[in-house]
């Protein structure tokens, strides 16, 4: 689905990816694993091309990149925390997002199964947090996406809108499309997760099966295995994690140069 | 007495003397006896009228040296020049001149052509005549106590160096100017050691250099006179006793433009005039003892440039709204008062309501110092840079000069 | 539709529904209404409200734009994930800024000499007035979009674009006054006349008062004033002027956007 050679970046002395090749499984689901300033959010601006690799090049569905963003297409993204114009209604974000993309196919499951209709004619900017993520995973799915990009999608939902979130993940891998995710909730990854990419310090650390990665670790659980990585990671350069710090502990909020 | 009712007493007492002479009309064109003017010019004696009909008339220079005639167009006889002469002469006393077209003397820079020329005679009439396109329209030379009224004086195409005035008065005192209407002329309206004079009621506008000039003319009165779209705008010079009221200035634009330039005058009252849209409203170099009063200021770039050398110079009752610059002067010290003005700019306040303001107006802001040293700075004017500067200025007044000060400014305008 | 026009139509339906935008209007209304309310006549609304726009519509458009650009960040990481052209995303956006900001100032400003019908102010000193705080709200919207997009730091940002402001609306001009007054023993009408044009709060000005005010600036100018900016080909210049100041800024701000990371 995704198919990226030798991607590097560097912002400032600050070398954010290196030599970084990955592929991400046509129907699979892959989680994209690191800890702070891995440069996990850096490799999917990179793909979504809102950031420019210094070095390498990639392409997705099998088509390349280009600068016009045709290849954007295939891709639905769902941000972190999306914000949109306050003085918008939730209908004028989706009829815009709509217009962008007017020959790709519907797929409207999400605004009704989050009850959206209700929220069409308020303003974003009364919205809570929470239907605002709504609306934001709502567009991401909007167009059956044949690559979705997921950023964090389950942070701010409430547990039911966080279920249905799955199972829309689940449908689609099922459908034959390719997820990326990122999360700071393992056990969450792992429930989806059918490969895992691990980034550290700009480099990939490990690629592959989530059933290869617990081999590997010989952890019965993701999160262990997770964890498992960054400690030999820490040992390899000499910088040993502390023991009060466990699998989530470098996992709070992210803060990535952009 | 005044000069007018003098004027027509004598014109008057002239008529019932002249009568008995058994005065005779010579009618000149279609049923008349004369086939040209000049032969009835001939055979005119004294007290005799000199009816002239629609036409055009081509001749040489007409001449009139019998006193007391009347010369009277019927239907607007055209007078032509043909472009080489001047057209009428006057060289007697007690000559009435009506209803004449007189047109086209034609440029010459030998002599001073004029269509309608009073020369050493007394006590003229002229009135009610169009006069077109000519180098000089009305010319008075040493003619006392001449009346030239209800004229239409234009001049088309001519520029400030082939052109002439419109009104010339050269050593004629007593002359009274009045209701005509000038327009396209070097000056509008020239007066030269001509003493005693009234203008009253005209027009002058458009005119290739000044609507109105006057030098060493003493006690001469401007009332009720419109200037405007002048080149350069009125000069009175070299004079005393000069009274000028209730005239408007209006629309003369340019570096050396003035609504009214007033230099050398010696004593006189500038009063109930208004000065609008002029680059300069009122511009006094070196005259002293004149009362400014009840004038109307407005829309100027400058309302009045004082110069250093004005002394005794007293504005009182005027009105400035609207100015780019209220008073401008070129000097630290002050020898003009300002006392009881309305400004608009004047932002004080008044406890005890006796319709003065409590505190005192500076009217030269120190961005028109600045202009007056450096006049390239007035592309900075409006600036808001120049606001701040103007304001801080108003608080700390270091630079612009304290004696220029209005000690009562008036909360509301004068009219 | 064209996708110019799409994000076009939702920045503007976005900011007309904005409550500083709409204050921002009422504001140039309540100020030319009450300009003509204490018995001004148009001319003098009209220069009165020129000292305001030189000073006002600079300093919104700076820190309004500015502000606003930064608080669309992530919306517009959001469209520029969807398949359309960075370039033409950019020019929505900006339009969507500029036009309602440039708006609200001809509308608020306009509705007081619509009602009294321009008070004998002259047509083309209207114009002038209003084209003049168009161009200024375009240009300054267009430097305040550069310098958002330029630093990640937006109290930097918004620092920046205070600076701006200060540097063009008074700044620059003092240092012309300097200059005029240091150099006042050289023939300075020409360099100074080009001084104004490298500033768009001067040309502005300048535009404007040789409409409005031309009684004083005659007095000293005369013929070159006339040459310069009275005469059709003089104002068609000094307004080209006026928009080669709105495009160069903008034209940073889109080398910026279509170069620079998300």
């Amino acid at each position: 689905m995704i198919d990226a050679t030798n991607l590097r970046k560097r912002f400032g002395a600050l070398e954010v990816l290196h030599d970084v090749s990955v592929g991400i499984r046509t129907g699979a689901v892959t989680a994209l694993v690191g800890p702070n300033g891995s440069g996990k959010t850096t490799l999917i601006k990179i793909v979504l091309g809102l950031a420019r690799a210094d070095a390498g090049v990639f392409s997705v569905n099998g088509q390349p990149a280009d600068e016009a963003g045709a290849y954007r297409r295939h891709i639905g993204y769902m941000p972190q925390a999306a914000r949109f114009p306050e003085n918008l209604r939730v209908r004028d974000v989706l009829e815009l997002v709509r217009a962008l993309r007017p020959d790709a196919p519907r797929d409207e499951e999400l605004i009704s199964a989050f009850r959206l209709a209700l929220e069409m004619d308020k303003l974003v900017g009364t919205l809570s947090g929470g239907t605002r993520q709504k609306v934001n995973a709502a567009i991401a799915f909007l167009f059956r996406p044949s690559l979705l990009i997921l950023d964090e999608p389950t942070a701010g939902l409430d547990p039911i809108a966080s279920g249905i979130l799955k199972d829309k993940i689940r449908q689609l891998r099922g459908e034959g499309r390719s997820v990326l995710i990122t999360s700071h909730i393992l056990t969450e990854l792992e429930e989806l997760a059918d490969d895992v990419a691990f980034l550290c310090d700009g480099h990939l650390r490990f690629s592959g099966s989530v059933a290869a990665l617990l081999e590997r670790t010989g952890e019965r659980r993701l999160e262990a295995a997770i964890a498992a990585l960054m400690r030999s990671e820490r040992a390899r350069t000499a910088d040993p994690l502390p023991e009060s710090v466990g699998p989530l502990g470098w996992l709070p909020v992210e803060v990535e140069p952009s | 007495m005044t000069g007018r009712s003098v004027a027509i007493a004598i014109v008057a007492s002239l008529a019932a003397y002249a009568a008995p002479l058994a005065a005779a009309d010579l009618t000149v064109g279609a049923g008349g006896a004369y086939r040209t003017i000049t032969s009835a010019v001939a055979a005119a004696r004294d007290g005799d009228r000199i009816i002239i009909n629609a036409g055009t008339w081509r001749e040489a220079t007409i001449v009139i040296t019998a006193p007391n005639v009347t010369v009277e167009g019927r239907g607007w006889p055209v007078l032509d020049g043909q472009g080489a002469r001047g057209v009428l002469i006057v060289a007697a006393d007690d000559v009435t001149v009506r209803g004449l077209v007189v047109t086209n003397t034609g440029v010459s820079t030998l002599d001073d052509r004029a269509g309608i020329r009073v020369r050493d005679a007394r006590r003229c009439l002229i009135e009610h005549n169009r006069v077109r396109d000519n180098l000089f329209g009305i010319y008075l030379q040493r003619s006392a106590d001449c009346v030239v009224r209800d004229n239409d004086i234009s001049a088309h195409g001519l520029s400030q160096t082939t052109s002439g005035n419109g009104i010339h008065l050269w050593y004629s005192p007593g002359a009274r100017v009045e209701n005509n209407h000038i327009s396209g002329q070097r000056d509008g309206i020239y007066f030269e050691f001509s003493t005693g004079g009234v203008t009253t009621g005209n027009v002058s506008e458009h005119s290739q250099r000044y609507g109105l000039h006057f030098m060493f003319s003493d006690s001469c009165h401007y009332e009720r006179n419109v200037f405007r779209e002048n080149t350069s705008g009125v000069a009175v010079m070299y004079s005393h006793g000069v009274v000028i009221s209730h005239n408007r200035f209006e629309h003369s634009w340019g570096a050396a433009a003035y609504g009214l330039l007033l230099k050398e005058i010696l004593g006189g009252e500038i009063r109930g005039n208004t000065f609008t849209g002029n680059s300069t409203g009122l511009f006094i170099e070196g005259s002293s003892h004149l009362a400014i009063a009840d004038n109307d200021f407005l829309q100027n770039g400058w309302a009045a440039k004082v110069l250093a050398s004005a002394e005794d110079d007293h504005f009182t009752g005027n009105r400035f709204a609207g100015n780019a610059f209220d008073v401008s002067t070129n000097s630290r010290t002050a020898n003009s008062t300002f006392d009881g003005n309305w400004w608009d700019a004047y932002r004080g306040y008044d406890l005890n309501r006796d319709g003065v303001g409590d505190v005192p107006f500076h009217p030269v802001r120190l961005f028109a110092l600045i202009v007056e040293e450096h006049p390239a700075s007035l592309v900075l004017l409006r600036s808001p840079m120049v606001g701040i500067l103007d304001a801080a200025e108003r608080v700390f007044p270091v630079l612009t000069p304290d004696a220029l000060v209005d000690h009562h400014p008036l909360m509301r305008p004068p009219r | 539709m064209n996708i110019v026009m799409l994000v076009f139509q939702a920045g503007l339906r976005d900011l007309t529904r904005n409550r500083w935008i709409a204050a921002y209007m009422l504001g140039f209304l309540l100020i030319a209404e009450g300009l003509f309310w204490f018995g001004g006549t148009g001319p003098q609304v009209a220069l009165s409200l020129l000292n305001v726009v030189l000073l006002v519509v600079p300093l919104v458009a700076l820190i309004f734009g500015t502000i606003h650009v930064y608080a669309s960040r992530e919306f517009v990481e959001l469209l520029l994930a969807q398949p359309v052209p960075r370039r033409q995303l950019f020019i929505g956006q900006f339009l969507g800024l500029a036009l309602p900001l440039s708006g609200a100032f001809a509308v608020g400003a306009g509705i007081p000499f619509a009602w009294h019908a321009g008070a004998g102010t002259g047509g083309g000193a209207l114009l002038a007035l209003f084209t003049a705080g168009v161009a200024l709200s375009v240009c300054f919207a267009a430097v305040a979009t550069w310098i958002a997009l330029s630093t990640d730091d937006r109290l930097k940002g918004v620092g920046l674009a205070l600076g701006v402001w200060l540097a063009t609306t008074v700044v620059y001009d003092g240092l012309v006054l300097g200059a005029s007054a240091a150099f006042s023993e050289y023939s300075l009408e020409r360099p100074l006349l080009a001084l104004m044009a490298g500033n768009p709060v001067d040309l502005a000005r300048v535009l404007v008062l040789t409409q409005l005010d031309v009684s004083a600036l005659m007095g000293y100018t005369g013929a070159l004033f006339e040459r310069t900016f009275g005469t059709g080909i003089g104002t068609t210049v000094a307004v080209a002027t006026l928009l080669a100041w709105c495009a160069a800024p903008l034209a940073l701000a889109a080398r910026r956007f279509q170069r620079r990371d998300f």
